[in-house]
Parts: structure tokens; sequence; C-alpha cells
């Protein structure tokens, strides 16, 4: 089956404000996340929360050279990478499927294959 | 992708018999003319059996598949003449393109260790009791509208998959009916970019680009259960309401190709229809393409000139296609129920309308109205409502009409469409308001229309400058936007 990663994309300043409870209630509807793509027959594989994109460092590069370290993450947006998750499912319509059930308030899911052996050809 | 055109665009055709030759000529002729069928008929058919033995569970390496069938059919190029036809083209073409594909994947590093299996699979394929892959010759299933047999054998599905896998959402939009028109109509590169005014370059990354896609992110081979596959059909819907846009919409002078799209596109729509039956949309669609198929010996004159509906012949109307159309019609309501018509079956109800009218004078423009206005709540593009604008002139007088387009026409998506002057220009010429009426066609030239869509309103502009006097009636005109379907 392959392997796809599913990228939480967020607004961070709606993440900051959230008190004690709403953090708690949002564990819990990942937990309830996590269930659910087992009772369907995936399995995540990985994943994790991230911290703010304020602790983000970004190494940049050119013409194959590291060039420099800049302060905070690669792309500068409203909505940013919060956490991901590595899930093995059937196929991409089961992928998105889950995508659709991932706790977001508001934000996006991009979901992306991971690169397996087929994809090197 | 060299070469991807040598069967579709004619090749096969044009092998000309010298007067007086045998039967060997003969024979040879018969075959080709049977290959080109094969071509329109069993393209789709053949990739999507391939595609499922090459892509493993999902499926998915179109590109190999493709090669593969076109492989198929040049080999079939070579045979058929020379050794006669086969009884069961399809399964004659599935069985040589899938050991093409075989040999393909056998030579391919990458796909090495799915050998084993594919092995099974084929030797499974090929002992199969309705011959390889089930691809069942009889041909009648995908032909014009005929439903019979093809449940049995599986392979309507597999077709059906196919589309949904090159209509899938993920893909972008352009690429769904690019890739839908390749590789299920089997349209080659260089036609699917005539279709579309790209060039074939430009043509050709688009559909690396989407097949790409479907390998690389697992787009699945698959048809969804029931909940999916309803989710996922207005997508599909879409694209061949596209295709056949782009076919009945003359944006080049090429009139031939236009045609061509619009054909694959009403082929497209017959075997939706039975692959999914019973869907109203559906039965909409397909209704509502054979309706506009049923007119097109009308909608232009000898020289390519749009007439417009007005002005129509209404015995150049291909009569069986109407009656087939008002069928498909009277199928989707009954499927329809009680829910709210979609906006497939309603344009197909505006067809209707104009099918059923006797002639331009008898048409009941109060049901137009109507059904522009259940369009516009269900689908409400600067198009359709310009469309239903027009359906108020003709339904409640020029002057009304007016007001309406005027209401419509500050939609910023508007300003570099021509219809929108031409339908002005129709109504102030109802109003006896030749000046203006002249000024807004010249308006509309301004905004650079098709060749063949030029040339109609240089023909309605030089007909205002005939000495007539100004119709007093206000009646219902042809206002070239609210022909319902004609575009």
């Amino acid at each position: 089956m392959p392997e796809y990663v599913f990228l939480l994309l967020g607004d961070e300043a709606q993440d900051e404000a959230l008190s004690p409870q709403e953090w708690e209630e949002a564990f819990a509807a990942h937990g309830a996340f996590s269930e659910e793509v087992a009772r369907r027959g995936a399995e995540i594989t990985g994943g994790q929360a991230l911290m703010p994109t304020s602790t983000a460092t970004t190494v940049r590069f050119e013409g194959g050279e590291a060039v420099g370290v800049t302060d905070g993450p690669f792309v500068e947006l409203k909505e940013a990478l919060g956490g991901f998750y590595v899930i093995r499912c059937r196929d991409l319509d089961q992928a998105l499927e889950l995508a659709r059930l991932v706790p977001m308030g508001s934000g996006g899911v991009e979901v992306r294959p991971v690169m397996g052996e087929d994809h090197r050809g | 992708m060299a070469g991807s055109g040598a069967v579709g665009s004619g090749a096969v055709g044009s092998g000309a018999v010298a007067p007086g030759a045998g039967d060997d000529a003969r024979r040879a002729q018969a075959a080709r003319a049977l290959l080109v069928a094969a071509h329109r008929e069993h393209w789709g058919t053949v990739l999507a059996a391939v595609a499922r033995t090459v892509g493993g569970p999902l499926g998915g390496d179109l590109g190999i598949a493709e090669e593969a069938t076109q492989d198929a059919f040049v080999q079939a190029l070579e045979a058929w003449p020379r050794d006669g036809a086969p009884e069961r083209p399809a399964a004659w073409l599935t069985t040589v393109a899938r050991r093409r594909a075989l040999d393909r994947v056998r030579r391919d590093a990458v796909l090495r260790r799915r050998l084993p299996l594919l092995a099974v699979e084929a030797d499974r394929a090929a002992h199969a009791p309705h011959g390889p892959g089930g691809a069942d010759g009889s041909g009648g299933a995908y032909g014009s509208g005929g439903a019979a047999g093809a449940a049995d054998d599986g392979v309507p599905d597999e077709r059906l998959a196919l589309v949904l896998a090159c209509c899938h959402p993920a893909l972008a939009p352009e690429g769904r009916v690019a890739l839908t028109l390749r590789m299920v109509c089997g349209l080659s590169t260089a036609e699917v970019a005539r279709a579309f005014l790209v060039s074939e370059p430009t043509m050709a990354a688009r559909l690396t680009r989407a097949k790409r896609k479907v390998a690389a992110a697992g787009v699945p081979l698959r048809v969804p259960p029931p909940p999916e596959l309803a989710a996922r059909l207005p997508t599909v819907l879409d694209v061949v309401h596209l295709a056949a846009t782009a076919g009945h919409t003359a944006s080049t002078g090429d009139a031939l190709r236009r045609d061509d799209l619009a054909a694959r596109a009403l082929d497209l729509a017959r075997v939706l229809a039975v692959l999914v039956p019973r869907d109203p949309e559906v039965l909409g669609l397909l209704a509502l393409l054979v309706l506009t198929e049923a007119r097109a010996p009308a909608r232009t004159d000898a020289q390519g000139v749009p007439v417009p509906l007005e002005q129509q012949d209404r015995a150049l109307w291909d009569a069986g296609l109407t009656a087939e159309g008002l069928r498909h019609l009277g199928t989707a309501r009954r499927a329809l129920g009680r829910r709210r018509p979609g906006r497939h079956l309603l344009q197909a109800e505006v067809a209707a309308v104009h099918a059923r009218a006797a002639s331009y004078a008898a048409t009941d423009w109060q049901r137009l109205l109507l059904l522009h206005d259940a369009l516009c709540a269900t689908w409400p593009s600067p198009v359709v409502r310009l469309a239903r604008a027009a359906a108020v002139g003709l339904a409640r007088g020029p002057e009304q009409g007016l007001a309406a387009l005027d209401a419509v026409a500050g939609d910023e998506r508007l300003r570099s469409y021509p219809y929108l002057p031409a339908a002005r220009g129709e109504m102030l010429r109802r109003l006896g308001r030749r000046e203006e009426a002249a000024a807004e066609l010249r308006r509309a030239l301004a905004l650079q229309p098709s060749a063949a869509e030029r040339r109609g309103l240089e023909r309605r502009l030089a007909a205002l400058g005939a000495p007539e006097a100004p119709r007093r009636d206000g009646g219902p005109g042809g206002s070239g936007v609210s022909g319902g379907g004609e575009r």
C-alpha cells in the first residue's frame, strides 16, 4: 500500500490562542482520528506535532550549495505547517477520505505521496 | 509519443484501392474500415484493460498502457489487411496490447519486482471464459447506445474506472479533459492540442503532467462505491460537457475537427449512460448532446456561417436523433422522481423546448424562461445569467429583455464575451433602434469572435443596413444566446 504524508496547515495565531481545555479537546479529536484511520484499514506510520514557526530556522540553497541560514520557516504564510501524519493506505481516494477526517478548525491538509521505488524511474 | 496519431488521424482509412483490384484488395479495404471503427469504439476499453494489467493494485501506469494500445493498433494496421480482420476485434487488440505492455514491463527494471504477479494475472486473463481480459469482441456494447451484454463481462466497469481516473479532482481541470480525450477516446496528442488551441508540445506536457500525477499520487483505476461515485460524477459530466462545448463552439477554422470532438463527447455520454444507468444528470447530459447533435445540420450554412435558430430550416434537423434525445429526457425525468433537476437535465429541457416546437414562432417561450430561471438557481454562472436575460427578451419582449441584459452586463467576466453585445444588438434591432443595434454588433465584432461567428455577425450587420421598416411587433426573436444548447 502506498504511503502519504498529511501536512496539517493551519493558522498558528489561532492555535496559540487556544485555552487549556481547547487543547485537551484537540488532542482528543486527533486520538479519535487515529482510531478511525485504523478502523478503515489504513495505518498511521508516523507523524508529529511541530513547534510553532517562530522556532523554525531555514538553511537555504543555491546552485547546490548551502548559502545561508535564516530565521523562520521556508515559506512565510498565514497558514503554517503545524504537524504531519504519515499514513499507509489503499490509494489516493482513501487518503483524501481520511484527510477529510483530520480535525482542523481552518486551514487545510495537503496530501502528498511518499516517494517509493516506483517513483524514481 | 512520436507517431501517436498514426491510427487516429485517418492514416488507416486512406488505403485507397485501385479500380479493378481483386479480392485481396477488397478484403484489405474492409479490414481497414473495421479498424477505423474499432479505434473509435474500443480504444478506451483496450487501454483500460491494459492499464489494469500493468498497474498493479492501483492500475495507474497510463503511459505504458497508452503506448501498448497504440502499438496494438499499429500492429492491426499491418495484420488485418493481410490476414483478414479478426472475429472479435476488441479481444484481438486487448491481447496484443497486453502482451506489448508486459514486454515493456519486463524490460523495465523499476517494475521488475511486480513481474511474478503480472505473469499470473496475464495467464488468468488469457484463459478467462470471455476471452482475453473479458474484452468482448461483439462491439455492440460500446456502439451507438447499445447496452446489451455490456453489464456481464466486467469491461464497462474498467472503462468507467478509466474515465473516473482521468476526471479525478486531484488533476488540474484542463488536464482532466485532455487526458479523457486522449486516454478514453483515443484522440492523438496533436488532435487534443488542436481542439484546445494550444501547441502540440504544450499539450504533450500537460498530458505528461496529468499522467505522472495519476501514477505518482496513486489515483486509483477503480469504480468507487455508489456514494463516492455519485460525488465524482459531476466532475465527469463537466468534462464531457466541456468536450462537447469545445466541439460545438466554432473556435477554429477547422470545421472537421470540431465535429469530431463533438462526436467523441457524444460517444462518451452514451457510454456513461450505459455504465451509470438511471442517473438523471447522466441521462440529461446525453439528451442534451443528442438533441444538439440533431440540430447540427441546420446550425451552419454551406459556407460554415452559423445560422441563428430563428432562421434554421427545421426540416434539416435529424428527426431520429430528436426522438432519441426526447426519449432519454423522458427516462431522465422518471429517474429524477421528485428531486430537483440538475443543470444538465435543465439544459436538456431547454433543448427539448426547441426540439418540440414546430416552428420558431411556435416556441414555448414562457416555459423556456421558467427553465432558465431554474438553471440560474442551480448554476448561476455569468453565461447562464446572460442566457436567462435573453430568454426574458423572448418571453416578455425586447424592452424587458434589454433591461435584463443590462442587469447582468456589469459582470466583469462578461466584459470580453461577444454574446453580450450581440444579444443587446438583437433586442435593439427588434425595438427598431437600428443605429444602436449596429453599434452593438460592431462591439461584438471588436471582441474577436471566431471566424465563423464573425461572418454571422457581419451578415446581421449587413441586414441591418437593408432598407426595411422597423418591426413593431416586439415579438420574440433569435438572439444567438438563448438557443439553449446552441453553444
